[in-house]
């Protein structure tokens, strides 16, 4: 993937995020995301993304599940090889809930932790670019894209002027690549990365 | 925790992983690896020269190994317990300790899981168990068995644990890689945390994956106890053959695992000084739940021998009234070791003071697991070593020490991926305390005043479209 270019805005407090949160985006600036160190409920209606449907996709991984139980056990005992177990019906569903509710239970949760790394692209051994050290300890990092137009320099000051702590601007890769965190191949020549 | 800001908490988390263990870290850990190759040599003599290296007789085919596991599984429902239902309940309190709980239940449960499999003797034939088609004969396993369910719950149950407990782990395992200053650990950190950046996308699926795990893990943690217990209930054994085995068992498996949850946390708040994470408060809480569950567990025991005499039935009469209750009959000292450890002396947790006192805790929570274990003996020795048919009545049953060195090898086990753990990873949910920091620290609480002093119309306004 290609690099862009961001205009890096970082915060300290939430009660200070949100409201810069809210003028950055009616400014018209494109938010490429906030980087925060834990879930801060609210912040994806701010910024106006969508609802996540992964539950849907487990719902489906379920029923998935719940199916691929059924059908197999009653393939089995009753058309592949039937057998008699004391005299019981072939096809004895209540003594195969258990075994469906568990297959139910793992297809779901399989399914939905692969999809959840699938969608945000989450493996051993993938490395992205970070656009703050701190965004996992302490710092809400906001990274604006830019585009032709705009004037770094006014982003800077306005981002400050909306009470962030730290601002500059990075040329940095979106994508992600395979490669570990010990070497630093990134383009971290352009930020001036203050650690207290 | 106060007043202590996010990156405080980062620090006193992350510092023990950072730092050289102390010596009472190596102590306890060369402890746990020797008595891993303990068990592990216990295990090859069990391999090499058959089951006949345990005591195990005529009637007694379950003992000491089964005993063992359905002990060890017990333990390992407190993790998903604390992590998924007290989450649904939004416990708050959960956060400090659900890290290290769900950690413990997947160890526990690896545990649980060398029982069945060295059990089955010729364990180079344990692929059979897997339902594929091949050319055995019989061509499918038996889906009508407990047994069979058994395996499904408990492989399913460790499945789900260890993704619930990972993904968890990922953004946690990104802030240990983000201010480590060693090449190896920045490494070893970043491969673990997958690149977690802490992008708000990937923390609102995050958020989504955990709830719906939480969700998915609250009927399945009840569910694999319940098939445990089926594994006993759907036979025609005297002593097991009874209706209340299910939530009885659930019970139970609340019951140590909140013990064996104790145990580890006195000793973790005090080794890594987290007595502000773990407090008196969480103790108490979790104490609460060890009088509630020991209390349940109580009722199934009276009810059992109540309906030993009222069913009338003479064999179910002799097991519960003769075989256990009888203090001078052969086992009769299980029973009611299992019934001072785990009725009786728990009922001192109906006091405060007691509750919130932490020698009292780690004491209660080793007799109570110890209690446990007699249980579990209780249900299959005593139900077992006397049948049906008298002249089949076997010898008295008592371990040998490959037995008893199996045993003491799966505490290796445990207690040697405890330690890595514990050195390793952050036995905190770093992510989740810093949440419930925002949302109940002294530090928010006391800007409230701002917000409550608000006009109404002015907060209406501003959280209109907020959750």
């Amino acid at each position: 993937m290609a690099k862009k270019k961001f205009v890096v805005g970082c915060f300290d407090d939430e009660a200070v995020l949100f409201p810069a949160v809210k003028k950055v985006r009616t400014a018209g600036y494109k938010i490429h995301d906030v980087y925060t160190p834990f879930a801060v409920h609210g912040l994806d209606h701010a910024m106006g993304l969508r609802e996540t449907s992964l539950h849907t996709a487990g719902f489906i991984y379920g029923i998935t599940g719940t199916s691929t139980a059924l059908g197999s056990i009653s393939w089995i005992l009753v058309k592949d090889w039937p057998l008699n177990f004391g005299g019981k019906p072939h096809f004895s569903l209540p003594a195969w809930i258990p075994i469906t509710f568990e297959l139910t239970v793992l297809f779901a949760a399989v399914g939905m932790v692969l999809t959840f790394c699938y969608l945000c692209q989450l493996a051993p051994f993938v490395k992205k670019h970070h656009f703050h050290a701190r965004a996992t300890d302490d710092l809400f990092v906001m990274v604006i894209e830019c585009t032709d137009k705009t004037n770094t320099d006014d982003l800077q000051s306005f981002l400050s002027a909306s009470g962030a702590v730290e601002t500059n601007v990075q040329v940095a890769e979106t994508g992600w690549w395979l490669g570990t965190y010990d070497k630093d191949e990134t383009t971290f020549e352009n930020s001036n990365p203050v650690v207290a | 925790m106060g007043n202590k800001d996010f990156h405080q908490v980062t620090e006193d988390i992350v510092r023990p992983i950072e730092a050289k263990p102390s010596k009472l870290w190596y102590i306890g850990f060369y402890i746990a690896v020797a008595l891993l190759l303990f068990g592990i040599y216990a295990i090859y003599r069990d391999v090499t020269y058959g089951i006949g290296q345990w005591n195990l007789n005529k009637t007694i085919g379950w003992g000491w190994d089964i005993t063992n596991f359905v002990w060890w599984v017990g333990i390992g429902h407190a993790g998903t317990l604390i992590s998924a239902i007290l989450l649904l309940f939004r416990q708050g309190w959960r956060t400090g300790v659900n890290r290290a709980a769900e950690a413990m239940t997947i160890f526990a449960v690896m545990c649980a899981g060398q029982f069945p499999i060295w059990h089955m003797g010729r364990v180079w034939m344990a692929f059979f168990v897997l339902p594929y088609p091949n050319t055995r004969g019989p061509l499918w396993v038996n889906f009508n068995s407990p047994l069979l369910w058994d395996v499904f719950a408990i492989s399913t149950y460790f499945t789900v644990s260890l993704l619930f407990w990972y993904s968890g782990l990922i953004p946690d395992l990104a802030t240990v890689r983000d201010r480590a200053f060693t090449k190896l650990r920045k490494k070893l950190y970043g491969i673990a945390s997958f690149g977690w950046t802490g992008s708000t996308k990937h923390w609102q699926r995050h958020e989504s994956l955990s709830l719906v795990l939480a969700g998915l893990s609250t009927p399945l943690v009840l569910s694999v106890h319940t098939i445990v217990s089926f594994d006993f209930a759907t036979s025609v054994v005297p002593g097991w053959h009874t209706t209340i085995f299910p939530p009885y068992f659930v019970a139970g498996a609340i019951f140590s695992g909140f013990a064996m949850v104790q145990s580890l946390m006195v000793i973790i708040r005090k080794v890594f000084n987290m007595e502000e994470y773990i407090t008196l408060g969480h103790i108490e809480a979790m104490n609460k739940i060890i009088v509630l569950t020991g209390s349940i567990v109580g009722i199934a025991y009276l009810t059992e021998l109540f309906m030993g005499w009222y069913s009338q039935n003479k064999y179910e009469g002799y097991t519960f009234w003769y075989s256990r209750a009888y203090l001078f009959s052969p086992y009769g000292w299980s029973y009611w070791g299992m019934m001072a450890c785990n009725v009786l002396s728990p009922q001192i947790f109906w006091f405060r003071k007691m509750r919130r006192n932490v020698f009292v805790t780690f004491f209660m929570s080793v007799i109570v697991n110890i209690g446990m274990w007699f249980e579990r003996f209780v249900i299959i020795v005593t139900s077992l070593y006397r049948d049906y048919l008298p002249s089949s009545w076997s010898v008295y049953y008592s371990p040998t020490i490959w037995e008893i060195g199996f045993y003491m090898g799966t505490f290796g086990l445990f207690f040697t991926c405890f330690f890595l753990f514990a050195k390793y990873f952050p036995v905190i949910a770093v992510a989740e305390i810093k949440y419930v920091l925002k949302t109940s620290g002294e530090g928010f609480k006391n800007n409230m005043d701002k917000i409550e002093g608000q006009p109404l119309d002015n907060f209406i306004h501003d959280n209109a479209h907020a959750h």
